[in-house]
């Protein structure tokens, strides 16, 4: 298990919350979407031109830019 | 009387629930954020008269953004006696958590778990009296949009309204420390509440995502799918609008010059060549309209809106903007004036300004009655649906042109997340309802200022008395002379120039000016268009129209939205100024190169 940010992430690979460095609204906002510690996030694709990321987690698909997913650390699995 | 609340987050079928009770036509699409604007009904529930409140989707008890604020200031002000918390039964693990912060409103609630259709086919299964219980409130299961449960639903807000007294307002003491034990007492019970398959199988979502969202194809299929859809509309519609226009004008010379000798000369000339022919002509869009906007629903009930911002973002990053900016300029190609409201999903007051300032510039339905007019008028069968096309890409690159040279004053950056819902079809209900609204919302604005713009272009072409009717001498014709200096470089000329005065207070005025101030409708205006004016001149009036101010509705909503008169007036002047620039350059050069 390695500490990775979100964006670095494979695609297919999925990594397990460790923290949130977001502040203020952003934090409140990537909270209400389940972003939260221990959860389970799933990278499934990216856009094209260095365009947002699209991950599930849990039982929702959001899509989200790779600058703000950088914010999100989490566990990979080997 | 007793009020209820319809709260929960963005998406989850809020405003589907709010049709079914009460029989009302509000929005429905499926993108987080259709609902930006408080809308009530009433509604005889058991004895009580009951006023219910549809509102914008809130994700938690501390939301910044304008649509958020102002389910906020409506529970700060207004006594509500129940609310009625809709939650996406299929997302329940995130949605949960919203549920217990509203324990803190200290008012009677209802949970409604709605899209219980698609929980079950995901195969979650609920214990109901344990939630019930953990939520320390009724819990109902319902399909807002097939109608399951929905009886229940009703009796169990009905049971509950009546066995409570009149409340206050809520107490809105949003303590962000408590946030983290809610979020794990939500956790405890949907572990002990819910059963989830350990995958989820959104089979069909997915599949559909791999093609629709695949890095090469993704934004040419979406071009694609555009041009299909815009192809269909006017592959269907063209003949259609014959038709209306053929049948009005039938019972023009069938019917009402029977009233010809009945009348005096000037009130037959107002009537029915003002009138008559003014709003007949608007009217005979009607069919295009309402087939427009049949496309318009399924493509904003399907999800795919939210798959155009995923695919469009990176593009619209470089031009100071985000996914949602292109998703409002698309829903702009239906009425400017709801994309622009919907702008208040927007928190940065920067990045919604520049938002705002390019949604005017987007191809309305109203604009797309006058080209498809004059383009079928003016053009072959095989150059119109080329020229339309071409209007449409202006149309774009005018926006992310203005956007590329405000971005600079405009700046700011805000983080994205956007939900992408599975895909799903609307009820054919849904869709007819949806057309069924935009005849209305045509109706209402042809008895508002269609009306009263014929009438009064009528009278301008006809007075003073004694003159020719549409010469040089009438007021128009002064109106126009004045004009003329400015607008001549684009080759447009004096009545021609009475029309645009006219299309600044609405795009469907345009067409019913042209109407009266050439005395003609149907088949004799094109006609008569192709005598006065060129390909050449028609494009290029077109271009005018296309991004000068859309219409007083979109100016007002500017004011509203921006609170700033100032900005106001420079979308206003930008546009009128990038309007005459274009127009002029386009029509200079084609002329140049001997066109
Ligand atoms: N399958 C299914 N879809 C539903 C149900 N209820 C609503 N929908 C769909 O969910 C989407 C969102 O519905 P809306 O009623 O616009 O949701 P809302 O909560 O008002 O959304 P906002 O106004 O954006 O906050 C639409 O595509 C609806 O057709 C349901 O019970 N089952
Ligand atoms: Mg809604």
């Amino acid at each position: 298990m390695s500490l990775v940010r979100l964006s670095e992430l494979a695609i297919g690979q999925p990594g397990i919350i460790e923290d949130v460095d977001a502040e203020g609204p952003f934090r409140q906002r990537l909270q209400a979407l389940g972003f939260r510690i221990g959860k389970e996030v799933l990278p499934i694709r990216q856009a094209i031109f260095g365009g947002p990321l699209h991950v599930r987690i849990g039982s929702v698909n959001i899509m989200l830019r790779r600058n703000d997913a950088a914010l999100i650390q989490v566990w990979a699995s080997p | 009387m007793k009020r209820i609340a319809l709260l929960g987050m963005p998406n989850t079928g809020k405003s589907t629930f709010f049709n079914r009770l009460t029989g009302a036509c509000a929005r429905i699409g499926n993108w987080p954020g259709i609902t930006v604007d408080l809308l009530g009904a009433k509604i005889l529930l058991g004895a009580d008269m009951v006023e219910v409140v549809d509102l914008p989707g809130l994700y938690d008890l501390h939301g910044f953004a304008e649509d958020e604020q102002i389910v906020w200031r409506f529970l700060h002000n207004n006594p509500v006696d129940l609310i009625c918390l809709i939650l996406n039964a299929a997302q329940i693990d995130q949605q949960l958590p919203l549920a217990l912060q509203l324990r803190r409103l200290e008012l009677p609630t209802v949970v409604v778990l709605n899209m219980a259709d698609e929980a079950e086919r995901l195969g979650i299964r609920f214990d109901a009296a344990m939630l019930a219980a953990g939520l320390n409130c009724p819990v109902c299961f319902i399909s807002a949009k097939y109608g399951q449960g929905f009886p229940e639903t009703r009796e169990t807000l009905r049971r509950v309204l009546s066995e409570r007294p009149p409340t206050r307002t809520a107490a809105l003491a949003a303590e962000f420390a408590e946030d983290e034990a809610l979020v794990a007492e939500a956790e405890q019970l949907v572990a002990r509440a819910v059963t989830m398959p350990r995958v989820l199988e959104h089979g069909l979502t997915e599949r559909i995502d791999r093609i629709v969202l695949h890095p090469l194809f993704g934004i040419p299929l979406f071009f694609l799918a555009m041009y299909l859809l815009f192809q269909t509309v006017y592959a269907l519609g063209g003949p259609l609008q014959n038709g209306v226009a053929w049948l009005l004008e039938g019972f023009r010379t069938q019917a009402l010059v029977l009233f010809q000798p009945l009348l005096p000369g000037w009130l037959y000339g107002l009537l029915v060549e003002g009138v008559y022919n003014g709003v007949g002509t608007v009217a005979s869009f009607v069919p295009v309209i309402v087939l427009f906007f049949l496309g318009v629903a399924l493509v904003e009930d399907s999800g795919y809106l939210s798959r155009i911002a995923f695919l469009m973002d990176a593009l619209m990053a470089k031009l100071g903007l985000d996914g949602r900016g292109f998703v409002m300029l698309l829903m702009g190609f239906g009425c400017n004036v709801p994309a622009m409201m919907g702008t208040r999903v927007i928190r940065s007051r920067g990045l919604r300004l520049l938002t705002l300032l390019i949604i005017p510039f987007s191809l309305c339905s109203a604009r797309l009655q006058v080209f498809v007019f004059l383009s079928t008028a003016l053009f072959s069968t095989t150059q119109a649906p080329l020229v339309l096309l071409a209007l449409y890409a202006i149309s774009f690159l005018v926006a992310f042109g203005t956007a590329l040279l405000f971005k600079g004053r405009l700046h700011s950056h805000e983080p994205l997340l956007i939900e992408l819902p599975p895909y799903r079809l609307p009820t054919f209900k849904q869709v007819v309802l949806r057309g069924w609204h935009e005849v209305h919302h045509f109706l209402n604005r042809a008895t508002r200022f269609i009306v009263a713009g014929v009438v009064m272009i009528w009278l301008l072409t006809h007075l003073p008395p004694g003159v020719p009717a549409g010469g040089p001498e009438t007021l128009a014709g002064l109106f126009g002379g004045w004009l003329e200096p400015i607008l001549r470089p684009m080759g447009i000329d004096q009545q021609m120039a009475v029309v645009l005065l006219f299309g600044f207070v609405a795009k469907e005025i345009v067409l019913g000016a042209m109407a009266v101030v050439y005395g003609l409708d149907g088949d004799a205006l094109a006609q008569l268009m192709t005598q006065r004016m060129d390909g050449v001149q028609a494009f290029s009036f077109m271009l005018f129209t296309l991004i000068y101010t859309p219409c007083l509705s979109t100016v007002a909503t500017m004011r509203s939205e921006s609170k700033s008169l100032a900005f106001t007036g420079v979308s206003i002047f930008w546009s009128l100024l990038l309007a005459w620039l274009l127009s002029f350059l386009f029509y200079q050069g084609a002329r140049l190169l001997g066109y």
